[in-house]
């Protein structure tokens, strides 16, 4: 492939990446906390209601944006309240939570359908979106893709180094030592689900106030299943998610550019793409790796003691 | 100081399941009285509405068996999985796959008499359903990928592959562009029982009640399958065949959904177009978890949620609410059905510390 086309599809991977990036990141936060949130999906549609309305009537794409975050936390707090106050099944909780927060979105949104809001517009780096070939690639997005080059940083970082980092994975891999040794197990994974959420939202955000500019019902179109998907894929460490996630962006630009172009293959079967792409990256990395670096208790609910 | 005691409960009592079911039902309609509020229109007046459209006359109530048939197979096939605590999402792609099997059939070999025609689409649709079952359960126990995410691609893969032939190859020439087949011939047609609108398709879903509940209770495959869906290692290590358990319920599961496709397009369309594909595979899976996946309340439970599609349906059309209303609810009631299973499975008791 020649540099004129190669170009602007790595470009265009890196922009289509983002939103599952966010999402990816917030469901490796919250599965380090030993809670499967298999909602990512409402999440994120909520996330993408949540940063339009907010723009449309605040006229600030950033109110938006952090609003966003708010609505995708709010949702996932619905999961800690079944899951770890009321020890609701963390699965079939996560499933109602996308039935519901797709819906929800849907509902309220229906009176925008087509109406568009504030959004990020094109923001080159100076100085850096000049290099060759990495300069369009990387700095010639919107203002919340660099932004996203930040959080995986930071998300490692947490996890790494901070107490709350350290105590969120404990009460991943062995709830009851944690408890033991003083941690409130309830209030890491508290701390888990809403920080999880809050990224979703934000990647709902990005959908809805920097990709489409405009309302869309069913806007996320299953990348919060890629999402969750890809926290597999990442053996659960945050610089794997960043690989994933533009492999991913790179298929659905790919599909995108191949349809504009007017190829003979019909639109339903490129559609395809990232979903056939989903399963065998699944199978691959399910398959290679024992786990990567999966907490251990993931999904099972911390039963109060007597 | 008050102080919270929670002990866990030691029976369950059927009675508190029912209430609990009740009161989360409240709550969920509650709430959507609140979102209809705030669409403007008048709370009361929509539950009204809903009640009406779902099982206020004799029209309706035939309206929402019509819709229970589908969402009973669909029901019956995820809650068998359920029991192995292997999650099949996959009941809606499983349903196109049935939907699209049967449909070639019927195309293909338009004059055949229907004691042929309909026995044949019958099992291509159980194959078809059957295959989008036993993928994802090849890929979990061979390369143990994770059977939610595969199931689900999946009904995109499906639902996309549906639409790719009503679209393309298999578009009605005459049809002004709507994709849709020809409609089927008159051998190709699932009948309705005198002069409602119920299929027999609804003696299936009797048949295949009676097997699972039989099955469950009397089989040694039942016996396995609860012993495994209980306690996995266990069951391995007193040499249950449990891979052979996951490969049986998801195909099993998989041709049921498939089937609920072959009735869909047979008996209620005539012919295959993408509104067959309106979340029955996704409601199966609230109505497995509110019927606790035993068979007999699948069935009570595919026959109120069905209403609650029917009657959704009445409010849209009354109140010009969008579709999306039924959905909330299904998400709402599922949500404090789980909730709720706490008061089920502990006592709590407030009284003073120390």
């Amino acid at each position: 492939m020649s540099p004129d086309i190669l170009v602007p599809l790595l470009a265009a991977a890196v922009q289509s990446g983002t939103p599952i990036l966010y999402a990816t990141l917030g469901e490796i936060v919250t599965e380090k906390a030993g809670v499967l949130n298999l909602g990512v999906e409402g999440i994120m549609m909520m996330g993408a209601l949540g940063g339009f309305l907010f723009s449309m009537y605040t006229g600030s794409p950033t109110m938006g944006f952090v609003a966003g975050g708010l609505f995708g936390a709010l949702i996932a707090g619905i999961h800690g309240l079944v899951c770890l106050v009321f020890q609701g099944n963390q699965v079939v909780s996560g499933l109602a939570l996308t039935i519901l927060g797709s819906n929800l979105a849907n509902y309220l949104g229906t009176p925008h359908v087509g109406h568009s809001a504030p959004g990020f517009g094109l923001l080159p780096v100076p100085y850096l979106s000049k290099i060759p070939i990495l300069g369009r690639v990387f700095f010639m997005h919107d203002m919340l893709v660099y932004v996203s080059y930040f959080i995986p940083l930071l998300v490692w970082i947490f996890l790494r180094y901070t107490r709350w980092g350290l105590g969120l994975r404990a009460v991943g891999e062995n709830p009851e030592a944690g408890s033991a040794a003083g941690l409130g197990v309830m209030a890491h994974r508290w701390a888990g689900v809403l920080a999880g959420g809050f990224l979703g939202g934000l990647g709902g955000a990005y959908l809805s106030l920097a990709y489409t500019h405009l309302w869309t019902n069913g806007l996320t179109a299953g990348r919060g299943w890629i999402a969750v998907a890809l926290v597999i894929f990442a053996f659960w460490r945050p610089g794997r998610a960043v690989l994933g996630a533009y492999l991913f962006g790179g298929v659905m630009a790919f599909q995108l550019r191949l349809q504009a172009t007017g190829t003979n293959l019909p639109s339903s079967l490129l559609l395809m793409l990232p979903y056939a792409l989903t399963v065998v990256v699944l199978v691959l990395s399910s398959w290679k790796a024992k786990g990567g670096d999966a907490p251990a208790v993931l999904g099972v609910n911390f039963e109060p003691s007597e | 100081m008050l102080a919270i005691k929670i002990t866990k409960k030691q029976e369950f009592s059927i009675w508190n399941s029912c209430f609990l079911f009740l009161a989360a039902l409240a709550v969920s309609l509650g709430i959507s009285a609140v979102l209809l509020m705030m669409h403007g229109k008048s709370p009361l007046e929509g539950v009204g509405l809903l009640f009406k459209g779902a099982f206020g006359s004799p029209w309706a109530m035939e309206e929402s068996l019509v819709k229970a048939i589908p969402i009973f197979l669909c029901s019956l096939g995820v809650a068998t999985t359920f029991r192995l605590q292997i999650w099949n999402i996959g009941a809606e792609g499983q349903f196109a796959l049935g939907a699209v099997g049967a449909t070639w059939l019927a195309l293909l070999y338009p004059d055949l008499p229907a004691f042929l025609l309909l026995p044949l689409m019958f099992l291509i649709s159980l194959a078809a359903g059957g295959v989008w079952g036993f993928i994802p359960a090849v890929l979990k126990i061979r390369l143990r990928a994770n059977e939610i995410i595969v199931t689900l691609m999946l009904n995109y893969i499906g639902i996309l592959f549906l639409e790719y032939l009503v679209y393309g190859p298999w578009k009605d020439p005459v049809s002004f562009g709507f994709p849709m087949t020809t409609q089927f011939s008159a051998g190709a047609i699932v009948g309705t029982i005198g002069d409602t609108k119920i299929n027999w398709g609804i003696v299936l879903c009797l048949a295949f009640g009676l097997f699972v509940w039989i099955m469950l209770r009397y089989s040694r495959v039942g016996y396995e399958l609860k012993a495994s869906g209980e306690n996995v290692k266990a069951a391995r290590y007193a040499g249950l065949p449990y891979d052979r358990l996951v490969l049986s319920v998801m195909i099993f599961s998989g041709a049921l959904a498939g089937c609920a496709g072959f009735l869909e397009v047979s008996a209620n369309l005539n012919r295959l177009q993408p509104s067959i594909i309106v979340g029955y595979g996704y409601t199966a899976i609230v109505v497995a978890w509110l019927a606790r996946l035993n068979p007999l309340f699948i069935g009570v439970a595919s026959f109120l949620l069905a209403g609650l599609k029917v009657g959704v349906e009445n409010i849209q059309l009354e109140l010009q609410v969008p579709a999306a209303f039924g959905g909330i609810m299904e998400g709402l009631i599922l949500l404090t059905v789980l909730a709720g299973g706490f008061f089920t499975q502990y006592d709590i008791a407030i009284g003073r510390k120390g």
